[in-house]
């Protein structure tokens, strides 16, 4: 499979992912330029964290309109696998892929600190190779990543088992003390109704090596590649 | 015409920063105040054939970009 990593100007975690698929998890990786129109063949697209546009007017508000971003959202409406982390969560979110918002941390500090998340469903290509209720330890480390949407939304997202990963304590429960920045529901993690696109404040990138105490955000980038491994056997 | 765009967070959103600002100025004793809301103002020129024609881009750039409708309301005035 190949996987295309975008840099926006202000990205600074795409060389951890590139790294993270590339080094520790031997995938094919191709770095893309956010003036560049997508081209070529992908099967996921990352959207890297960081800080676009110097987080300018609002996260990730100027970077959806970026040219790249008209062939990033063609390929979510083809069923073409999205990923945003963190930055890239609050791109999705601003351009319409994702629900809801990310905004100003509850606390109004910047978290930087391993989060304990517990997987909440598995029938995503984003999830499938964890166990429901699984741990994972992985980093969290922004400013504005308290997740919000309007009441109507937050049911629907729940209805259509929409949120995919949630704050928890290290017993799993999603508790006040477990949610490093006062998202809604302790969500960490969502996917759109068609559930190819998938934006979480976490960073998966920041823990597939032991030397980064821990290799548990491999969960999220094997269950892509099993995902798209799986679909081109439907397809050959 | 010179536009002012006033963009404030919508009533259900959280908005720290202006709890801790509202915190700050009751440590001043300044205790009468309540809810505290932050928000952003925006100030530009436009060329317009009319009122109506400055009003209708002006309401554009808001929905697409100046505000984020999940989170934020506008309003705006036009001079001159």
């Amino acid at each position: 499979m190949r996987w295309g990593v975008i840099i926006f100007p202000g990205s600074c975690d795409d060389q951890d992912v590139f790294d993270a698929l590339k080094r520790d998890l031997g995938q094919k990786v191709k770095f893309l330029w956010h003036k560049d129109d997508l081209a070529g063949h992908f099967d996921c697209l990352v959207l890297p964290g960081g800080f676009s546009y110097g987080d300018y007017l609002r996260c990730g508000a100027v970077a959806r309109f970026s040219p790249i971003m008209r062939g990033v959202l063609e390929f979510a409406r083809r069923g073409g696998l999205v990923l945003g982390i963190c930055n890239g969560f609050q791109i999705l979110c601003e351009s319409g892929l994702l629900p809801g918002a990310l905004v100003r941390n509850a606390g109004l500090q910047f978290v930087c600190q391993q989060v304990m998340l517990r997987v909440e469903e598995t029938d995503t290509p984003f999830t499938c190779e964890a166990k429901r209720g699984q741990l994972l330890k992985i980093p969290v480390k922004h400013g504005e990543g308290c997740y919000y949407a309007d009441p109507v939304t937050l049911e629907r997202l729940r209805k259509n088992h929409q949120i995919l990963l949630r704050y928890v304590d290290s017993k799993g429960r999603p508790s006040p003390s477990a949610n490093p920045n006062g998202s809604l529901d302790n969500i960490a993690g969502i996917c759109n109704e068609g559930r190819n696109v998938f934006g979480l404040m976490p960073h998966p990138e920041d823990a597939c090596n032991k030397l980064l105490g821990s290799e548990d955000g491999r969960k999220i980038f094997s269950s892509i590649a099993a995902a798209c491994a799986q679909g081109e056997q439907r397809h050959a | 015409m010179r536009v002012k765009i006033f963009v404030s967070l919508k009533s259900g959103v959280l908005d720290p920063q202006g709890k801790a600002i509202e915190r700050s100025l009751h440590t001043l004793g300044y205790s009468e105040v309540q809810d505290v809301r932050t928000g952003k103002y925006l100030e530009l020129n436009i060329e317009a054939s009319s009122y109506e024609a400055a009003e209708s881009r002006i309401r554009q750039m808001c929905d697409k970009l100046l505000a984020n409708p999940v989170i934020e309301d506008y309003r705006f005035e036009i001079e001159g």
